[in-house]
């Protein structure tokens, strides 16, 4: 069976993000930039479930910016067999909707009839947590979120699940889509001889035309600011003085 | 010189590794004053980085010397520059004879664990008697039947305690002192080896330094590299790549000790501002940093060259030299912006301070390099 893997190209984890002058988004000129850690989880349990015998072929799917096509080569390098890259912006600042991109996912699931498609649950930039569900919907397939274990048998999985309350445990028919959490598995470092490697692995390279998607927004950005501040503290001499501060402020 | 993709994606792999895997323990290793080599070169083995120079035939991944610098530039990033100078013997300093001259034998014996990882290696020039003037070591190895019999003590030997081979050099003739040396490769374990002691030392600290004696070692004349009295000409050679690691990987912690600076003077307010919001203060970075820079320009005209097939020991030199005078000035600059923090022993920059002291010592003192470079210029003195 053929496992479809979404993965995204996003602000990286260690930058300090920082709010463009114009509060219209996070300014990501000169940014580092990295696969999203919990799609490389994705790609990691799909690579997995490959050298287990289990999966045949693993692709994995950008959609955005033609420089994703660098995060397709570390899926690559991890050891994802192919690529594809569907260009939908020239901007990095241009972020593609959840719905936009699961309506593409949807085109190459179609195309390529995987059994399972494992996403991230969500992408570190804006926390979406949306398009693996919007694509099961799109798909009318089962879905199984915030997997922190999944194990397949026959025509089903079983994936625990991580709950408010603890774990989940629940089965679904396959085809379906599983979005991966942070424990899901411990994803592997590139390899040089795999970097080598991924250097001849296929990428094809499509449009969001290319499968008739308007990728146009249909949310609109009112404004984005940074975290407020936290105000220096102050020192206090004594017991007294920390009590009529706090008095002060009405907080006792 | 334009690093392909792949050179990025290999910075990237190691550099997140370090970060997993390798930071988190780092403080805990130069307290201890050793750090468990085996398991960590077990690691980077396992992903292809201790080989990627070397020859395909010997589980190396034959990839031109830029992949290797971009290797030592990104060991900068670890927090404790002995773990890095460890790693950075067994692939570029203790291995680069051994794979040019070595016969197919010994290669497969030796060189071969050493890209795996399953092998540590150290590399034994330096005696009590003098590290500066190489060719007056007095380590003999005697032939007796098919072996030699060496007997000698090395001194300031990295990864020494831990080793499993030692690349040792060691006086096989007579004749004069440039052609009476030949490298020879000696496992650790052979009777007769005793390491004399851990040697304490200011910085470095995670990495175990040690003093060797050699007590009538017996190893066969098979472990001999390459031809024989040739081993003062193949160590010449051999520190090529050694200085240009040096220079490379101590860029990068200087790149380290610059970040981590701007974001300490950033955050730290004195007369009610940031320190970094002092203009003393940032042109005296923006003046470190164009230096960095100018050495980064420098190591890497040395990759090309040793990319090209050309001798690179003379910008080698040059890059080494100009990283040892950089490690003074730059971590010493950086430090005085921490205040007390930068005396203290918990601070990032403290720690940088102590390890690059030594690249104006290590590899050839910058007095050595300067011996050196006096003669490309036409104007030594002896
Ligand atoms: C932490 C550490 C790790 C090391 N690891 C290794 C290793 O793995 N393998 C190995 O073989 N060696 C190793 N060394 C040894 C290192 O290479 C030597 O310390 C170095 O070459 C200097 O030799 P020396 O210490 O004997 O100093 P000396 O030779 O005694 O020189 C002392 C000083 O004299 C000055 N000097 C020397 N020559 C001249 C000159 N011609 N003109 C003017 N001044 C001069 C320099 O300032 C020099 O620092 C290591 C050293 C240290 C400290
Ligand atoms: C070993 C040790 C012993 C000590 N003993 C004592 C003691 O017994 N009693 C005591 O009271 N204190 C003691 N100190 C504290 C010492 O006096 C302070 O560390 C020192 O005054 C610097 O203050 P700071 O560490 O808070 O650095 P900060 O005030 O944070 O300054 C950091 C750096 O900012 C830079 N800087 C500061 N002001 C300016 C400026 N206006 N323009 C440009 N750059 C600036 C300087 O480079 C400075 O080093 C000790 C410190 C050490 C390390």
């Amino acid at each position: 069976m053929k496992v479809l893997v979404p993965v995204k190209r996003v602000i990286d984890y260690n930058v300090k993000a920082k709010v463009k002058a114009d509060g219209s988004g996070v300014d990501l000129a000169n940014v580092k930039m990295s696969m999203n850690p919990f799609d490389e989880i994705a790609v990691e349990e799909a690579i997995r479930l490959k050298e287990a015998g289990t999966a045949e072929e693993v692709i994995v799917v950008s959609v955005g910016v033609k420089q994703a096509q660098e995060t397709l080569r570390t899926a690559l390098a991890m050891g994802a067999d192919r690529a594809i890259l569907v260009v939908a912006a020239d901007d990095v600042h241009n972020d593609i909707e959840p719905l936009a991109v699961a309506k593409i996912l949807k085109a190459i699931v179609d195309e390529e009839q995987p059994k399972l498609v494992i996403a991230g649950k969500q992408a570190i930039d804006n926390d979406m947590n949306a398009a693996g569900q919007m694509l099961a919907a799109l798909l009318g397939w089962g879905q199984a979120t915030f997997a922190s274990e999944l194990t397949l048998d026959g025509d089903a999985a079983t994936v625990t699940r991580e709950v408010d309350g603890g774990l989940q445990t629940i089965t679904v028919g396959l085809p379906a889509i599983v979005t991966a959490d942070l424990r899901l598995n411990e994803p592997r470092y590139a390899s040089l001889p795999n970097i080598m490697k991924a250097k001849k692995k296929p990428l094809d390279e499509k449009t969001a035309a290319d499968y008739g998607v308007d990728v146009s927004p249909r949310l609109e950005v009112v404004k984005t600011t940074e975290p407020p501040v936290r105000s220096a503290g102050i020192m206090v001499e004594s017991v007294d003085e920390l009590v009529s501060k706090l008095k002060e402020k009405g907080v006792v | 010189m334009e690093l392909t993709h792949e050179h990025e994606a290999t910075r990237q792999s190691v550099l997140k590794w370090i970060d997993d895997k390798v930071n988190p323990h780092v403080d805990d290793w130069e307290a201890a004053g050793i750090y468990p080599a085996h398991q960590v070169m077990g690691a980077l083995g396992a992903l292809g980085m201790l080989g990627v120079s070397k020859p395909e035939k010997f589980g190396g991944l034959g990839l031109d010397f830029s992949y290797a610098a971009v290797v030592a530039e990104a060991l900068g990033s670890i927090k404790s520059g002995g773990v890095a100078m460890s790693i950075g013997v067994q692939t570029d300093m203790c291995t680069p004879a051994l794979e040019k001259h070595g016969s197919d034998a010994l290669c497969e014996e030796f060189l071969r664990p050493a890209i795996t990882g399953e092998y540590v290696g150290c590399i034994g020039v330096s005696e009590p008697g003098g590290g500066s003037d190489v060719a007056s070591i007095r380590t003999t190895a005697r032939k007796d039947g098919g072996d030699y019999v060496i007997n000698g003590t090395k001194m300031w030997i990295t990864n020494g305690v831990q080793a499993d081979f030692c690349c040792l050099l060691a006086n096989t003739g007579d004749g004069p002192v440039h052609r009476n040396k030949s490298l020879i490769v000696v496992p650790m374990k052979t009777k007769g080896v005793e390491i004399a002691r851990k040697i304490d030392k200011i910085g470095m600290r995670a990495s175990d330094t040690a003093q060797i004696f050699f007590d009538d070692v017996r190893v066969p004349q098979a472990n001999r590299i390459g031809e024989e009295n040739m081993g003062f000409i193949y160590q010449m050679e051999q520190f090529q790549i050694e200085r240009l690691w040096g220079a490379l990987n101590n860029a990068a912690m200087l790149q380290r000790a610059i970040d981590c600076t701007i974001a300490y003077t950033r955050e730290r307010q004195v007369f009610g501002k940031p320190v970094l919001d002092n203009q003393y203060v940032n042109f005296a970075l923006a003046e470190m940093q164009a230096e960095v820079e100018a050495l980064n320009a420098l190591n890497w005209r040395g990759v090309e060259m040793v990319v090209a097939g050309q001798d690179a020991t003379r910008i080698a030199t040059m890059a080494k030299l100009k990283a040892g005078r950089l490690a003074r000035t730059v971590a010493d600059g950086c430090l005085q912006f921490w205040g007390g923090m930068g005396y203290s022993e918990d601070s990032e920059i403290s720690r940088i301070f102590r390890d690059v002291r030594l690249t104006s010592i290590g590899g050839g003192a910058d007095e050595v390099m300067l011996r050196i470079l006096t003669r490309y210029m036409g104007i030594a003195s002896d």
